[in-house]
């Protein structure tokens, strides 16, 4: 593992020069625009990047408090499958195809909406006990970092190109900025709590934060149908040539990301078994030798 | 089921008689709102047309930021003589704990409403031109939008460092939609302009989705240790 670290570095520079190369130079220029609109290969796919790490963060949260009890974990099992089944047949009833958006596939919405549990499963798979918590805590930090990206690429592309910083109506950046706040406040409330029981308090955080999400969206649309703003966005088609670069760039963020995680995630890892090893010390008395006790012997484990 | 009620009445009970004979929350939870009306008047001065399009702001913002006060004492009035503790290991269920304590802010902030209302009315000289009586259905949703998420996040931020500061960080993310939907219904009542049908319905979705998971979450941030 330790070996492939180094690798994966190399790769995402190489992908992260890639990717800007496309941007700045590949792509073609906009035609209503002009060259400022490359900027979008930096604010999307870092958007992209930002909603998938705050996805898993909620999935972990989820799964950390369904694994406290037994009967939870198999009810949290069940519901989650039930969401997956459902959720797939329903993208192909014609009543809830209405409801989809124009332009939107159902078998692309079947395909995200099987994510769920997907994701669910893979993510108590792979992060068994703690460190379903110290995945959420990665994830909501690196995401928070991805989502101040968005909320300050934002306003510098929104000026030149609808001659305001920031429309309070604009459904994107404003509930972009709400789900910003909340992780804020996630990480407040991380910082700021005991260490006993900060994971159970954090994750109930997130599961709340994450109900509040589709309510701020659909009280911004409102907001907006009632107060008119300038049109901004929607709208038209991208050109392929645009969409390969964007999902490029999207791919070299991804890397980024993981790598950014995959560190985070070992320092976290560490410096828990520090903590543990300390209050293992205090709580034995001085008597234990410090081989015993000795913190990094990862290998011990 | 009837030791669910029996436990929430009587610890509601005992909330009211606490809150009757010392007055902490309600006195300062007026005086703090008070003084926002009269500094808020001060800073903006406005005529009363412009004051029907403000006022929905500034009321709901005033009983957002009084009812912060209201809710810190929830639970830290429990922390004295550790009753928090007995709470966690008598066999009451936790639910009928955090539904007392939720109706006992509920009918706190109630009150603090209907005795600010008239002031707010007198010093911004408002007329209602919309459907008067729907301000009630988004007064009663909204209060309980704050007063449910604002109960749950107190019982969390009890258990935090400086905890006086941490509720209000907690809360006031989670709660912008409720404060938009207040806001807006307000105002759109106010002016007369719009229907405010969609925020009524918005916040009744938010109060039960909110109400749910409160429920659901209650027992494990009690017990958590």
């Amino acid at each position: 593992m330790k070996r492939l670290f180094p690798i994966l570095s190399v790769i995402t520079a190489v992908l992260l020069a890639y990717a800007l190369y496309q941007a700045l130079v590949v792509a073609p220029t906009d035609a209503q625009q002009g060259e400022v609109y490359r900027i979008i290969y930096y604010h999307v796919p870092s958007a992209w990047t930002a909603f998938l790490l705050f996805f898993i963060n909620f999935i972990a949260s989820i799964q950390y408090l369904a694994s406290r009890k037994p009967s939870t974990q198999t009810a949290a099992k069940w519901i989650v499958l039930a969401i997956g089944v459902v959720g797939v047949i329903a993208c192909f009833l014609p009543a809830v195809q209405k409801l989809i958006p124009a332009g939107m596939r159902p078998s692309a919405v079947a395909t995200t909406v099987l994510a769920i549990p997907a994701f669910y499963f893979l993510v108590g798979k792979l992060f068994p006990g703690q460190r379903l918590d110290v995945l959420a805590v990665t994830t909501a930090e690196v995401g928070v970092v991805f989502c101040t990206i968005v909320l300050i690429t934002g306003p510098i592309w929104a000026r030149p190109v609808w001659g305001i910083w920031w429309a309070p109506g604009d459904i994107r950046l404003t509930s972009t900025l709400v789900l910003w706040l909340i992780y804020v406040s996630y990480l407040v409330l991380r910082r700021f709590s005991n260490s006993a029981q900060t994971q159970m308090l954090a994750a109930a955080l997130a599961v709340f934060g994450a109900l509040d999400v589709p309510l701020v969206y659909f009280s911004i649309w409102f907001f907006r149908t009632q107060h008119p703003q300038p049109v901004i966005g929607g709208g038209g088609s991208m050109d392929p040539r645009m969409l390969h670069v964007l999902v490029v760039s999207w791919m070299a963020f991804l890397c980024f990301a993981f790598l950014v995680c995959w560190s985070r995630f070992r320092l976290e890892l560490m410096h828990r078994e520090v903590e543990e090893a300390h209050a293992m010390e205090s709580l034995v008395g001085s008597g234990v030798t410090s081989k015993a006790s000795l913190p990094l012997s990862r290998s011990s484990r | 089921m009837n030791s669910l009620w029996a436990v929430t009445l009587a610890t509601l009970m005992k909330d009211i008689r606490l809150e009757w004979r010392s007055k902490d929350a309600l006195n300062s939870m007026l005086f703090f709102s008070l003084l926002v009306v009269v500094i808020f008047s001060f800073s903006f001065d406005p005529l009363a047309e412009e004051s029907r399009h403000i006022a929905g702001g500034l009321i709901w913002v005033a009983f957002l930021f009084a009812s912060v006060v209201a809710l810190n004492q929830t639970w830290a009035r429990e922390l004295r003589n550790q009753v928090l503790d007995a709470y966690r290991v008598s066999p009451a269920p936790a639910n009928a704990l955090f539904l007392a304590k939720a109706l006992g802010n509920f009918i706190f902030v109630s009150v603090l409403e209907a005795l600010m209302t008239p002031l707010f009315v007198i010093f911004y000289n408002l007329r209602v031109l919309g459907p008067a009586w729907q301000l009630i259905p988004i007064a009663v949703l909204g209060t309980w939008a704050l007063v449910v998420n604002g109960t749950f996040f107190a019982a969390m931020s009890v258990r935090t460092r400086s905890r006086e500061i941490m509720l209000p960080l907690l809360l006031f993310p989670i709660s912008i939609p409720a404060v938009l939907g207040m806001v807006a219904g307000t105002t759109s009542i106010l002016t007369g302009e719009e229907s405010a049908h969609f925020w009524i319905v918005l916040l009744l979705t938010y109060d039960v989705v909110f109400t749910t998971a409160c429920l659901a979450l209650f027992g494990m941030i009690l017990h958590a240790e």
